[in-house]
């Protein structure tokens, strides 16, 4: 493959890899939220969220124009090949683990998809158009349990204050641009993600404060996953996600 | 026009006229206390059936297939809700009922009780499962009762989906490799008396049948359900190429229906009574996901109590 085509499949793949995972994790709490409603409204964010996979994984075989289809991707790469954020493989721990590890995906995700409007990927853009709708209700969603539960009872803010501190060194790695986001032939197309870095930090402050928490300091920021390199959770998530397409290799579902 | 005095009588008589009950009209104490049972445990019923079906989420073999799983389940969710607000037009809160679920006092559907092993059960359970479901609803969409029959009407369109999609997943699987076929035989072999169990005991040995054809909340005995539904599937089997596990199992001329061989109805009786292979694993996992809530749900309210305090002391100011 040529080699710009490939950075451009790198990056596609990049995207589609967060969306997925995230989706992936959501969908295990299918069935055992806190409330039917929570219950549905975190399962339709993990369609939302597989959907918008499903559409970056037909663009990457596209790109490849191999005869791979959208299920080659999720269901037939090892992990070093995987390239989302470490945060979207966190585990769902309680709930309020749930709502900041989605609060700082959507802080990112919406701004990302805002800036990938203009992409002068045509694809891109009009993927980017269709999603934005999608993470402007998931922003609205997590923002407002972010304060509703911070700023709750003592029990639940002790929770979120928790789970800020166990999740705050992963928010930072979307804002950092990963070997594939710096190449040249990428501008123009990808998004600069330092350039959202400062407004997404902004929200996510902003609601913070609304919500009452302290954002703890992190001295070091955990990165890796868009470069390839994970946290242990990862394997499990495809041992799970990929078994069936394993045990019997090429069948038809 | 015959003159009707009692309350009791003119009850009767609507529902004679095939006229729906209202939540605001009179109506017996038993009637309200029979449409309370049956529908929670029918809301019940949706909300522990997303566990079995659940299990296979992150599994599902397809983005595709992975889709159309999560949507079910989610739908299960949204008919929950429904029947939940159906039975709270009785004058029954939700939280009450569900307790009445976690104490084990309030049942719901035993078929959810047996474990989803293999894919291939997913597509089981849409076809045979929610097959049946239906043959017990779509009667329930005329039910005397107005709000659970207008919940039923948005139900079974979205239950005739998934047995649709169910269906779909095993002629893929009966399409596919040996391996493939071999595990959607399986799971016929598995859920196919499970699925006759679900419209109850025998005639002669339902309990609430009679008065609840009288008040027209049930249309159709048990057996006369059993019987559609096994004349309705056997062909589908056939199509598959798989074979339904009944030797007596053969069409009767004369009589224009199929002959079936008798029910267990020991093991129906065992898993009714809590000892099916998932019935406590069910309700463990229900219990754990109410436990684990709490503190969310106590948030909630701590929060919206502060708004709504807030908005006050304000008003007062001005």
């Amino acid at each position: 493959m040529d080699k710009n085509k490939n950075i451009l499949l790198q990056y596609v793949l990049q995207l589609a890899d967060n969306a997925m995972i995230l989706g992936q994790r959501l969908g295990e709490l299918c069935g055992h939220g806190p409330i039917l409603e929570q219950d549905i409204a975190i399962t339709n964010i993990s369609l939302d969220l597989i959907g918008e996979a499903r559409v970056l994984y037909s663009y990457a075989a596209e790109i490849e124009g191999n005869g791979k289809t959208e299920d080659d991707y999720p269901y037939k790469r090892d992990i070093l090949d995987w390239k989302n954020i470490l945060l979207v493989e966190q585990p769902n721990g309680h709930f309020g683990h749930t709502i900041v590890r989605q609060f700082m995906f959507d802080c990112y995700h919406y701004y990302h998809l805002t800036e990938m409007r203009n992409s002068s990927d045509i694809r891109l853009a009009e993927i980017a158009k269709k999603t934005i709708k999608e993470a402007t209700y998931h922003l609205k969603y997590s923002s407002e349990w972010m304060i509703r539960l911070g700023d709750g009872t003592e029990e639940s803010h002790a929770k979120m204050q928790e789970a800020l501190s166990d999740l705050i060194r992963f928010f930072d790695e979307a804002f950092i641009p990963s070997k594939i986001e710096k190449e040249e032939s990428l501008k123009g197309i990808a998004v600069d993600c330092e350039r959202i870095r400062n407004r997404a930090w902004e929200k996510f402050r902003s609601v913070c404060e609304e919500a009452t928490l302290k954002i703890p300091e992190v001295e070091y920021p955990q990165e890796g996953g868009k470069n390839g390199l994970h946290s242990e959770q990862l394997g499990f998530i495809l041992a799970d996600l990929q078994f069936l397409q394993r045990a019997y290799p090429n069948s038809n579902w | 026009m015959t003159e009707i005095t009692s309350l009791e009588e003119r009850f009767q008589a609507k529902i004679d006229a095939d006229q729906r009950i209202e939540p605001r009209d009179w109506m017996p104490e038993k009637y309200r206390k029979t449409l309370i049972r049956q529908i929670s445990q029918h809301a019940h019923s949706e909300i522990v059936g997303m566990l079995p079906e659940g299990n296979w989420i992150t599994r599902a073999p397809s983005l595709r297939r992975k889709l159309g799983l999560i949507a079910k389940v989610q739908d299960e969710a949204g008919h929950g809700l429904y029947l939940y607000s159906a039975a709270e037009t009785l004058g029954v809160e939700r939280d009450e009922l569900i307790d009445q679920l976690h104490i084990g006092k309030a049942k719901y559907s035993s078929i959810f009780n047996y474990p989803t092993l293999t894919w291939a059960d997913i597509g089981a359970i849409g076809w045979l499962v929610d097959g049946a479901a239906i043959m017990n609803q779509v009667p329930l969409c005329r039910c005397s009762y107005g709000p659970y029959a207008r919940a039923m009407v948005r139900v079974c369109k979205e239950e005739s989906f998934h047995q649709r999609q169910g269906y779909e997943i095993m002629l893929t699987l009966c399409e596919g490799s040996p391996a493939q076929k071999a595990m959607a035989q399986d799971a016929l072999n598995r859920w196919w008396w499970p699925a006759l169990m679900m419209f109850g005991p025998n005639d002669a040995e339902s309990t609430h049948s009679a008065q609840s054809m009288a008040w027209k909340i049930k249309r159709f005995s048990n057996d006369e359900l059993r019987q559609r539904f096994v004349d309705m599937t056997k062909p589908q089997a056939d199509y598959l190429g798989i074979t339904i596990p009944d030797p007596d199992l053969k069409w009767d001329e004369e009589k224009q229906k199929h002959d079936f061989g008798e029910i267990d109805w020991d093991e129906f009786w065992k898993v009714v009574k809590g000892h099916g292979p998932c019935n406590k694993e069910r309700l463990a996992a229900r219990v754990k996901a109410h436990e684990e809530g709490q503190w969310v749900r106590d948030a909630a309210v701590a929060y919206a109590n502060k708004k709504v305090n807030k908005i006050s002391n304000n008003s007062q100011v001005a």
